[in-house]
């Protein structure tokens, strides 16, 4: 039987895992890393290969946050478009969100979006499940069959658990199932359903205001749970100082808490939002320069584990509904990587092997994925391949199939070349193939 | 654009709010009131000769139940000549996102050429104004902006005062919620007015400060040397969200009783953009007492609203 092979010839290769920064060939063999080594091309003429001269070869970049939309908002989204997405963007590996229509509470329902994937993403979908039936927070879900069809997270994204009792027996059943629990940390109460965060920006329009302590009381919550079960709780698009310093806090302990941060609480700031526009509006809010400073800081540190995007599209017509209607959230596939590039690396906040240990190794330690996050033989064959010196400007249209983005029009430098799955291309900006 | 060339001394198609005026372009709107003052306060109550908004069309869109706004509106602009489409209060899902912005556009189609416009959310104007060429006047978004109640106030304590420089102002109540309030403080601060913004720290939005005001919890400190206090409306429901501990309570530390105005300069002029809640935020005998404006803001209220139609109808001939 032939192997499939292709070998990614002379680019950069930067993999954070083997603490490996060198031009070298990297051969994919039957959907692994079979060798990195150089010279490799020399010895193996026949063998397809890509031309990375000039490029970053990195690990398949991992966005550990993600909502795909489907089952039940295709309008916004769909498995084949958000993977054809990530893929522009130069991610091989999604974790989608469970707050589907119905929420993925149930093993069925698991194997549904898995066999969906399989049908149509062109990426890896990894699935989360919900932590309470219909994410309503009152009743648990067959964690340990959904587990058995292979989730890789628990997790009642965008609708956290106010019952910490609840959340203790989730966080524990999801311990014994060897994999971690996700939590949005926000207290309903204090946030009260705010569009924008609490501050000068907000007192000026008129705006009702999230404070900062919405998310940190849950985030202080969350650690206490983990050292009270053995838990490993993981906290989303973490957003306010306070919060990063008690997971800072809490890593020093020892206690199992990591976190990710979205692009763009790293990229910008509650004054940032030009007037009422909802492109701006998101759950946990754009918070004060302090705060946005404080993410960055804890992203170099190493107290925030991951980038993950908490890509959340919505259709045009539900962001017109006006700042205080229209629904939280906005779009990040495809331009996190170039604002990561331009807005961490360019300013010397990351090194680009830091970058890619956010992007890549730090989310797979987090998901417990020992395949992933490295290019050490033997690993699943996800590439990225970066062009750094690609200048490029954020467009009005994406592969996603929503718009809602803060960044169009922005100027950007460094982005993906090439996306490869499993051995396989399944995105090259030169051939425009999907 | 406008900007570049203001000579004349109103260029906007639209009133969305204060904070985006110049103190120059607020001074031409308070001195075109004084003449309208006059003819309402003449006992035969001439109206304008020139009629400038004949043949005009101003509708109402109202997503908030109203009265004295919409009739102080109503009145300066049949004074000045134009047709009014009476609206009762919309419904209003009609009023919301994609859905106002078709309603906008019908009326317009029918000869429209004013839309003031009332909405519960802060902001819902601006997109609004870029897709229409009719002219807007904000009669009160969410808690974000009442420019003419902001007007009116202005013209009252610069007849009153003379000037509005160095006056040291108060505004005393539910600052949160208040567009009253952000409108008044944008309007003062460009004259050189001192503002003090008072009341319990639940009703005071955290970042105000930002706005160049003094933020205090005590009434009796802030009434001090106080050259008007503004009296804002309570709520009553404000109880309910556990935002006020009781109404009893909240006149307890916050009305204004003659006791406490007292503390202020003898001259201290009481206004309140109404409606009242006598014994709520303001005792009876202080709202019908000698300091108390109140009345006169209301007939202000319309010389004011006389002043901003006439022009943003005065744009359209120049333009």
């Amino acid at each position: 039987m032939m192997l499939e092979r292709l070998l990614i010839k002379g680019g950069l290769v930067i993999d954070p895992a083997q603490k490996l920064e060198a031009v070298r060939d990297v051969l994919l063999e039957d959907g692994k890393v079979s060798q990195v080594a150089a010279g490799l091309s020399r010895k193996l003429k026949d063998v397809p290969c890509y031309d990375a001269e000039g490029l970053w070869v990195v690990p398949g970049l991992i966005d550990m946050h993600v909502h795909l939309r489907e089952p039940g908002r295709e309008a916004d989204e769909t498995i084949a478009s958000g993977t054809r997405a990530a893929a522009e963007g130069g991610i091989t590996t999604v974790l989608a969100m469970p707050n589907t229509e119905p929420a993925i509470d149930n093993a069925e329902l698991v194997r549904f979006v898995r066999s969906k994937a399989e049908a149509e993403g062109v990426v890896n979908v990894l699935i989360a499940g919900a932590a309470t039936l219909g994410q309503k927070g009152e009743r648990l879900t067959e964690i340990l069959k959904m587990s058995d069809a292979g989730i890789s997270a628990v997790t009642d994204d965008g609708r956290p658990l106010m019952d910490s009792e609840l959340m203790r027996r989730a966080m524990e059943y999801a311990r014994g199932c060897g994999i971690v629990f996700i939590d949005h940390c926000e207290d309903l109460c204090l946030a009260h359903g705010a569009p924008v965060n609490e501050g000068k920006a907000a007192a000026v329009k008129g705006l009702r205001g999230s404070p900062w302590a919405a998310e940190t009381v849950m985030v202080l919550r969350d650690i206490a749970l983990a050292e009270l079960t053995g838990a490993h709780v993981h906290i989303a698009h973490i957003s306010a100082a306070q919060s990063v310093a008690a997971v800072r806090d809490a890593k020093k302990r020892g206690l199992p808490v990591t976190a990710e941060a979205a692009p763009h609480h790293w990229t910008l700031c509650d004054a940032d939002m030009p007037g009422y526009d909802a492109n701006f509006k998101m759950n946990p809010p754009l918070r004060a320069s302090a705060d946005r400073d404080a993410v960055l800081q804890g992203l170099a540190d190493g107290t925030i584990d991951a980038i993950a995007t908490d890509h959340a599209p919505h259709g045009a017509g539900k962001k017109a509904l006006g700042l205080e209607l229209a629904p939280f959230g906005v779009i990040g596939l495809e331009t996190s990587l170039g604002l990561a590039l331009t807005k961490l690396v360019a300013t010397k906040t990351l090194s680009r092997r830091q970058l890619i240990d956010r992007m890549s190794a730090g989310p797979a330690r987090v998901l417990g994925l020992k395949k992933k996050g490295s290019l050490a033989p033997g690993c699943d064959g996800d590439v990225t391949l970066i062009d750094p010196a690609a200048s490029w400007k954020v467009g009005e249209t994406f592969r996603s199939k929503s718009r809602n983005s803060p960044f169009i029009g922005m100027k950007l430098k460094g982005r993906a070349r090439a996306t490869i799955v499993a051995g396989r291309v399944v995105f090259d900006r030169n051939s425009h193939a999907v | 654009m406008g900007a570049v060339t203001a000579q004349r001394p109103w260029d906007r198609k639209d009133l969305l709010g204060l904070r985006e005026l110049s103190a120059s372009e607020i001074s031409a709107i308070l001195d075109a009131a004084l003449p309208f003052k006059q003819e309402l306060q003449d006992p035969k109550k001439p109206f304008p000769e020139a009629r400038p908004l004949a043949g005009r069309t101003v509708a109402f869109l109202f997503s908030e139940p109203s009265t004295r706004t919409r009739s102080s509106f109503e009145v300066a602009a049949r004074r000045l000549g134009a047709e009014v489409l009476g609206f009762s209060v919309a419904n209003s899902s009609l009023l919301k996102g994609e859905t106002l912005l078709d309603t906008v556009k019908n009326l317009e189609a029918m000869g429209v050429d004013y839309f003031i416009l009332r909405h519960e959310q802060s902001g819902a104007l601006e997109p609004l104004a870029a897709m229409t060429a009719c002219s807007l006047i904000n009669a009160g978004d969410g808690a974000h902006e009442h420019p003419t109640q902001g007007l009116l106030d202005l013209f009252t304590l610069r007849q009153k005062k003379g000037s509005l420089k160095g006056l040291k102002v108060v505004i005393v109540g539910d600052i949160l919620h208040s567009r009253v309030a952000r409108s008044n403080i944008h309007g003062l601060k460009k004259f050189g007015a001192r503002v003090t913004v008072c009341g319990p720290q639940a009703l005071m939005p955290s970042g105000i400060e930002s706005l160049g005001v003094t933020v205090t919890h005590d009434l009796a400190d802030a009434l001090k040397g106080a050259d008007a206090v503004n009296v804002l409306r309570v709520q009553l429901e404000r109880q309910q969200q556990n935002l006020l501990t009781s109404v009893g309570d909240y006149f307890q530390a916050y009305g204004l009783t003659k006791a406490r105005l007292a503390l202020a300069k003898a001259d201290c002029l009481v206004l309140h953009p109404g409606p009242m809640n006598r014994g709520v935020e303001i005792a009876s005998e202080v709202a019908d007492g000698p300091q108390s404006v109140i009345l006169e803001q209301v007939q202000n209220g319309v010389a004011v609203r006389m002043a901003v139609l006439s022009l943003l109808e005065s744009r359209r001939h120049d333009a």
